[in-house]
């Protein structure tokens, strides 16, 4: 019964949607107040309604309900509550269910807190989500219903994938969708914008928060996978260039670059037209990601063949709303007039040549995404792209772009001083060196590449410190440099903290990459193995019994020159049900490194494979990423973005009042 | 020859669809992969081999190595270059080896020819035009007028609404 109300209720939330889709466009077209406020209520009812159908579909696996049919594909009864509600979105339906209620609440934000934006724009950016979510719910209503039933219920379900069991992969999919579906919000503010036919700085000032809430959340959403994908499977990579990593990768690039340009459309009024494409492109680039994991194209082209209805589908509504979006580009573009005029070297220049290298860099993940499948469904032959393509094109690309990284924000608006902002960066330049000289000494030279990333990780630290301590003057006028700092906005030391968390996590990915030590042997308990100045003894390996699976639990003491450090106690889990083991390394990190065991099989001697890693920065990264997030978060909260427009925050007490 | 590749770990591992599944698929093989039986036991020897073997696709698998998958044919592939390698083989012999068996598919970093030239020159294409396009952007910006000056009067008035604005 829950599950039809649930079912109903998308029904339901599909029609609202058509009703906010027509009703406030058609409204903001003739101007009328009464049309364009059903866009507020019809956002906040659809939420409502899908909201109930999620809670619905959780409500069915947490009683694990075999009647419906997606719970008795995913769900079983001995499995731990969390995985029966991170269950819900471990799926095709489930997982899109997920997406259209994160866009859900997106557009119940926007009529929550868009209290401050123009009726107008408000009514169009609304009508627009709502066409979104209207192609999402029929995708879904029509291919891929969660709440069908079976007409005879199994007694008990077939379980979910037991690599997804796991509490990294019950926050990794929200975090990413949130990222995702955060970019359909600067999409719908630049096709509202492109039919109002303005863009100004006030414009920009009401994107930004909606382009960097999806910024960070994408940002947290890949840092979750990578971190899962370190910890779970077992051979200490982080990254692997995989076809669905790169599907989340190239948004979050292009995301960055439009979160750039956005400053100067705000700051500068230049750059709009390419601001507004690139907010098209972004969430194009959302939605191809949902189209390449979605559609099977990426398991072989021939799997989209077999099954194609999804994949066509999903592909319609890539043309009719990136194609529709750009269409609506080519025809008002042209109308937008660039404003303020600078010069190459300038801040606005060094923002634009970041924008161009971050998106040759999307364009270089992008083709060696879709390369090898636009060759093979050519006839062109089968062609594998892997790591060293990417070492070979994406890393050049990169490399300039962090370089200017130290120096843009040092430069003026308008017209910079390109010598001047060297000079000032003489510390950063000297440490930077000194930095790649230190891991000479320590890692020796087989790995020029790593050295350059050392280099260029201590360059951006010490750059963005240089560039903070000038804006307070901490060095010319120290006695005031607290009271400036307290002044300063919080989205400047949100920008500090963003790059400064970047610096950081180049620095572990160097590390991890160059330097990672590996031994793979068999041992027998009471044998010891000696990885990178550590000496790990096998103890015993014990069977033990999980909830539902049962494991090899190994237990290593880890001793350095002989005083213990660590134990550790990696497992190898077997899952009755789907019968697929999975690994469970044991990780002891010291701050600068992971100790990283993993048991493999036994030899049926009485020895085991055993693999052991150590990470050298690894934690580096996952805490450079978060203190990306950090400055996400910090720059969010800057009082100017809640504000809104310049021109409005002087008199903002009036407006509110009567707002009231 | 594609439909062969139909990934046989999928007979192992129940493949959902999805952006996790996907992940998993390739992940596929928790399994481990090399294991030390395989291993040469000259360690120059083995370095050269874990070399190859990080650049060589496992065919069955989704863009996994044959370093990385524990699918019964990277196994099989690894303990081949093994065996090359023994037999005295260069690096590139061993690659040009599995080339003439597998195709160009089996390897991770691909050859570049006339029909990869789009996967390789297309990222330096595209930052070419990148740069053509900044350089039009400026060049139209500054054939356009600049603002005329300020007239004495305007100039005038600017000093005194400044002025205002310092008084408190």
């Amino acid at each position: 019964m829950i599950a039809e109300l649930g079912h109903f209720a998308l029904v339901l939330a599909f029609l609202v949607t058509l009703l906010q889709a027509v009703v406030p466009m058609a409204g903001a077209a003739r101007n009328n107040p009464r049309w364009m406020a059903v866009a507020d209520s019809a956002a906040l009812v659809v939420f409502a309604l899908v909201l109930f159908a999620f809670l619905a579909l959780m409500h069915a696996f947490v009683r694990s309900d075999f009647s419906v049919a997606l719970v008795a594909a995913n769900s079983h009864t001995l499995k731990p509550l969390l995985y029966k509600i991170s269950g819900v979105w471990g799926n095709h339906e489930g997982s899109l269910l997920l997406w259209v209620l994160i866009l859900a609440l997106y557009g119940a934000g926007v009529a929550l807190f868009g209290g401050r934006l123009p009726r107008r724009l408000r009514a169009r950016v609304l009508a627009v989500q709502a066409a979104i979510a209207l192609g999402f719910l029929a995708f879904m209503l029509f291919t891929s219903n969660p709440f069908a039933r079976l007409a005879t219920p199994p007694a008990e379900g077939n379980d979910l994938n037991p690599l997804l069991q796991d509490p990294g992969l019950a926050f990794h999919p929200p975090m990413l969708y949130l990222g995702y579906v955060g970019f359909s919000m600067t999409f719908a503010f630049a096709v509202a914008a492109l039919i109002e036919g303005k863009v100004d700085a006030a414009w920009a000032r009401w994107v930004r928060p909606w382009a960097l809430a999806a910024w960070i959340a994408l940002t947290a959403g890949i840092g979750l996978g990578s971190w899962w994908a370190y910890y779970e499977l077992g051979w200490g990579g982080w990254w692997y260039w995989d076809p669905v990593e790169n599907a989340s990768f190239m948004p979050w690039l292009l995301g960055t670059a439009l979160l750039h340009s956005a400053i100067v459309v705000e700051k500068r009024d230049a750059l709009k037209s390419w601001t507004i494409l690139l907010a098209i492109l972004v969430f194009g680039l959302s939605l191809i990601g949902t189209f390449l994991v979605r559609s099977g194209v990426l398991t072989s082209v021939h799997a989209f063949a077999t099954d194609p209805a999804r994949g066509v589908f999903i592909l319609l509504l890539l043309i009719v709303y990136i194609g529709g979006a750009l269409l609506l580009y080519a025809v008002r573009a042209p109308q937008l007039k660039g404003g303020g005029l600078f010069m190459p070297v300038s801040r606005e220049g060094a923002l634009l040549l970041n924008n161009l290298l971050l998106a040759a860099a999307t364009a270089t993940v992008f083709l060696g995404t879709l390369y090898p499948l636009f060759l093979d469904m050519t006839g062109g032959g089968a062609v594998s792209v892997g790591p060293p393509y990417y070492e070979a094109t994406f890393v050049p690309v990169m490399l300039p772009l962090l370089l200017l990284m130290g120096v843009g924000p040092l430069l003026a608006w308008k017209r910079g001083d390109l010598p001047g902002a060297l000079q000032r960066l003489w510390l950063a330049a000297l440490l930077a060196g000194a930095a790649a000289l230190l891991a000479f000494w320590l890692a020796g030279g087989e790995t020029p590449l790593a050295l350059l990333g050392v280099g260029i990780a201590a360059w951006i630290f010490v750059a963005s410190l240089t560039e903070f301590a000038e804006r307070i003057q901490l060095f010319r006028h120290p006695a005031s440099a607290g009271r400036r700092m307290r002044q300063l906005p919080r989205a400047a030391f949100g920008m500090t903290l963003a790059h400064l968390g970047l610096a950081i996590a180049i620095l572990g990915m160097t590390g991890a990459s160059a330097w990672k030590e590996e031994r793979v042997v068999n041992l027998t308990p009471g044998a010891s193995v000696a990885v990178g100045g550590y000496d790990y003894a096998l103890e015993g390996v014990s069977r033990i019994q999980g909830p539902n699976y049962w494991a090899f639990r190994a237990r290593f003491a880890v001793t350095q020159s002989g005083r213990p450090v660590a134990t550790l106690e990696p497992e190898r889990r077997f899952f009755s049900v789907q019968r697929l083991p999975t690994t469970e390394a044991a990780i002891h990190t010291t701050g600068f490194a992971d100790l990283y065991a993993v048991i493999g099989d036994p030899d049926g001697k009485g020895g085991w494979t055993v693999r052991i890693y150590r990470e050298p920065l690894v934690p580096f990264i996952w805490g450079g990423i978060l203190v990306m997030v950090m400055g996400g978060l910090v720059s969010l909260s800057d009082r100017r973005f809640r504000v809104g427009a310049p021109a409005r925050a002087r008199n903002a007490a009036l407006p509110a009042a009567r707002n009231a | 020859m594609p439909g062969g590749m139909t990934p046989r770990a999928a007979g192992r591992i129940p493949v959902l669809a999805g952006l996790l599944a996907l992940f998993l698929a390739f992940a596929g093989a928790a399994a481990l992969a090399v294991e030390p039986s395989e291993m040469l036991a000259d360690p120059a020897l083995e370095a050269r081999a874990r070399a190859i073997s990080r650049e060589i696709r496992c065919l069955v698998c989704q863009n996994q190595s044959i370093d990385d998958s524990a699918a019964d044919l990277a196994r099989d592939l690894r303990l081949l270059v093994r065996e090359r390698l023994v037999a005295g083989d260069s690096d590139q012999a061993v690659r040009d080896f599995l080339v003439a068996r597998y195709g160009d598919f089996v390897l991770l970093d691909p050859p570049v020819r006339p029909r990869t030239w789009g996967l390789w020159f297309g990222p330096a294409a595209i930052l070419a035009i990148a740069a053509l396009g900044a350089t039009l952007y400026f060049r139209r910006r500054r054939a356009a007028a600049p603002p005329a000056p300020l007239t004495p009067e305007e100039a005038s008035r600017v000093g005194r609404l400044v002025e205002e604005e310092r008084l408190p």
